[in-house]
């Protein structure tokens, strides 16, 4: 079964911004999926739509099969949503907004405790419940809605940029969070701007841009369609220019930093072994940026371009 | 629970509305020294000025001494006005903070948000009702003539206002919207309602005009629960109350079904 299925869906606000231009999107059950796109892309008014948070131009959504004009109330049921911007009641305590989303949702009060105690502790809040929302600090803010997302125990769980500001410990155990209840059978859609974030933990992707989406593939589809990586080679002693490498294309950064293009199909050994035998040593190696920032930067380039020539 | 241990949507329709005037009544207790106390200082200072010093050179209204006059309008009025402020700004508060959206979001039906805040405000109207009671009993003696009467006027009139409360918000885009009804509309009318006064000493085209203000008809039901007697016909009053309920809902719920002032 399809976890989402969106066909058709546009939106044109009332200042007349076209923000969705007939967007198609299929999200299995059971699937960790990635929706990337710039500033302005059409990412969150997708997401709105989706929650009724914004009332749709066209086309049409439907969750687990239950459409949202024909059966929005169980529609929502199975969505739990961690919104981009902070949205609970700053003046609430922790463990009230999480309880009585729960109630919201129509979970009885004592379930509502039970699992309130149980994502709190698993997201580590449990001993901030007593303490008004506006005292925590970003990340846990960011835990907290999650927490609340997961109350009623969606089926599927859609995070709009859920670890912006966050620092990367703790985006981390948010990621080992994430991965723990997709395997267990949560659909999860995933929007970030953290590239490596998108790459590190979805199994699908879609990048939307001008309302329009202009990939949609399995990650190791969309990463297989690089032509090209660029490596970082830190140099254990320096030197004063680049070394010859027939193939490949090579610049010295500074006299410690060699930076290579390999294309697709190209090996790094036959690199190696040239700079071994000049008498280079390489001290360690680094992607020169984020294998699908590359990739994203390259079709929002393309759009951008072939949007101008047009 | 329907099928496959899913709740039905009625369970989570109850539990839902439930926990919404749960959280509004925990938003009232927690924020008491906002919402309990002004009245009850309101109340006292209207007793002692009105009641005690100017009242005691009055003499009797209706047949009752001054105090027992303006005794059920000085708690309509109270109720009129916290009914309405709690829904103002509750509703307000959450579209402004956007915590809104956690009610957006949830499987309730919009009419059910609609009653989960007007219960909240006839909540705090009540409370309200009950604390300038229990201060007007301090300076006089309230006869109960009508108990269902009471009881449903005040019932009625907190439910007007909370979905009056409920209209103000959806439209107010800051918070000076939400203070310009009750200033230059609520406030004004209210004191030309028959609180302190019988209609029937105004001349006769002031008397007429205040015919057509419904806070008269709420308060004159309420005063003649008490006292036996009012300005106005117990039977339009209750028409012009249920009538005004009725259309506010659907006027309300309309707005809230088109996502005005909600949603993009």
């Amino acid at each position: 079964m399809q976890a989402l299925a969106i066909r058709g869906l546009t939106k044109t606000y009332r200042n007349g911004v076209v923000a969705l231009r007939g967007i198609d999107l299929e999200v299995a059950e059971g699937d960790f999926f990635a929706l990337l796109g710039p500033n302005g892309a059409g990412k969150t008014t997708t997401i709105g739509v989706v929650m009724s948070l914004v009332t749709k131009s066209g086309g049409s959504v439907s969750v687990f099969g239950h459409d949202i004009d024909r059966e929005l109330d169980r529609a929502k049921s199975c969505i739990g949503l961690v919104p981009q911007e902070i949205n609970f009641n700053n003046f609430e305590k922790v463990y009230t907004i999480v309880v009585n989303q729960a109630g919201f949702y129509g979970i009885p009060r004592r379930l509502a405790r039970e699992r309130t105690e149980r994502y709190l502790r698993q997201l580590q809040l449990w001993d901030r419940r007593h303490e008004i929302a506006r005292a925590l600090s970003g990340g846990m803010k960011r835990r907290l809605m999650i927490a609340r997302a997961l109350v009623h125990e969606p089926r599927l769980l859609i995070l709009d940029e859920p670890t912006a500001g966050v620092d990367i410990e703790i985006r981390r155990s948010m990621w080992s969070f994430l991965r723990e209840i997709n395997a267990a059978g949560t659909t999860i859609i995933l929007t970030t701007h953290y590239l490596e974030e998108a790459e590190s933990l979805c199994r699908h992707i879609a990048i939307i841009d001008g309302g329009r989406i202009i990939e949609n593939d399995s990650m190791a589809a969309v990463i297989r369609k690089l032509h090209q990586e660029s490596f970082v080679l830190n140099l254990r002693h320096p030197v004063t220019a680049a070394p010859q490498l027939p193939g490949y294309a090579a610049r010295l950064t500074d006299d410690h930093t060699l930076e290579v293009d390999v294309a697709r199909g190209q090996g790094l050994n036959d690199i190696f072994a040239r700079l071994t035998s000049a008498g280079i040593e390489v001290a360690s190696m680094r992607n020169k940026v984020n294998r699908l920032e590359e990739l994203f930067m390259r079709l929002v380039e393309n759009r951008g371009a072939a949007a101008g020539g047009s | 629970m329907g099928a496959a241990g899913v709740p039905s949507l009625a369970r989570i329709q109850w539990v839902g509305f439930e926990t919404i005037v749960r959280r509004e009544f925990g938003r009232i207790v927690r924020i008491w020294i906002q919402t309990l106390v002004p009245p009850a200082v309101t109340a006292t200072l209207y007793f002692l000025i009105f009641g005690s010093l100017i009242g005691r050179r009055i003499g009797t209204m209706g047949g009752y001494d001054y105090m027992q006059y303006i005794a059920p309008g000085l708690i309509m009025m109270a109720v009129i006005t916290n009914s309405y402020g709690n829904v103002v700004s509750s509703f307000f508060g959450a579209k402004f903070g956007k915590h809104i959206e956690e009610l957006l979001v949830a499987p309730l039906p919009n009419w059910l948000i609609v009653l989960g805040y007007v219960a909240g405000g006839v909540v705090r109207g009540l409370l309200v009702g009950v604390v300038v009671t229990a201060v007007a009993l301090f300076f006089t003696r309230i006869p109960v003539e009508h108990p269902l009467l009471v009881a449903g006027s005040v019932l009625l009139t907190a439910v007007v206002f909370s979905l009056g409360g409920f209209f103000n918000a959806i439209f107010a885009k800051n918070f000076d919207q939400i203070t310009w009804f009750p200033t230059f509309v609520l406030t004004p009318l209210t004191y030309l309602g028959g609180v302190f006064y019988s209609v029937s000493l105004l001349p006769d085209w002031a008397e007429r005009l205040s015919y057509a203000n419904p806070i008269l008809y709420m308060v004159g039901a309420f005063r003649h629960g008490f006292l036996g007697t009012s300005d106005v016909g117990l039977g339009m009053a209750f028409a012009i109350m249920a009538l005004a309920a009725v259309v506010m809902f659907a006027v309300v719920v309309t707005l809230m079904n088109r996502g005005t002032g909600i949603r993009e």
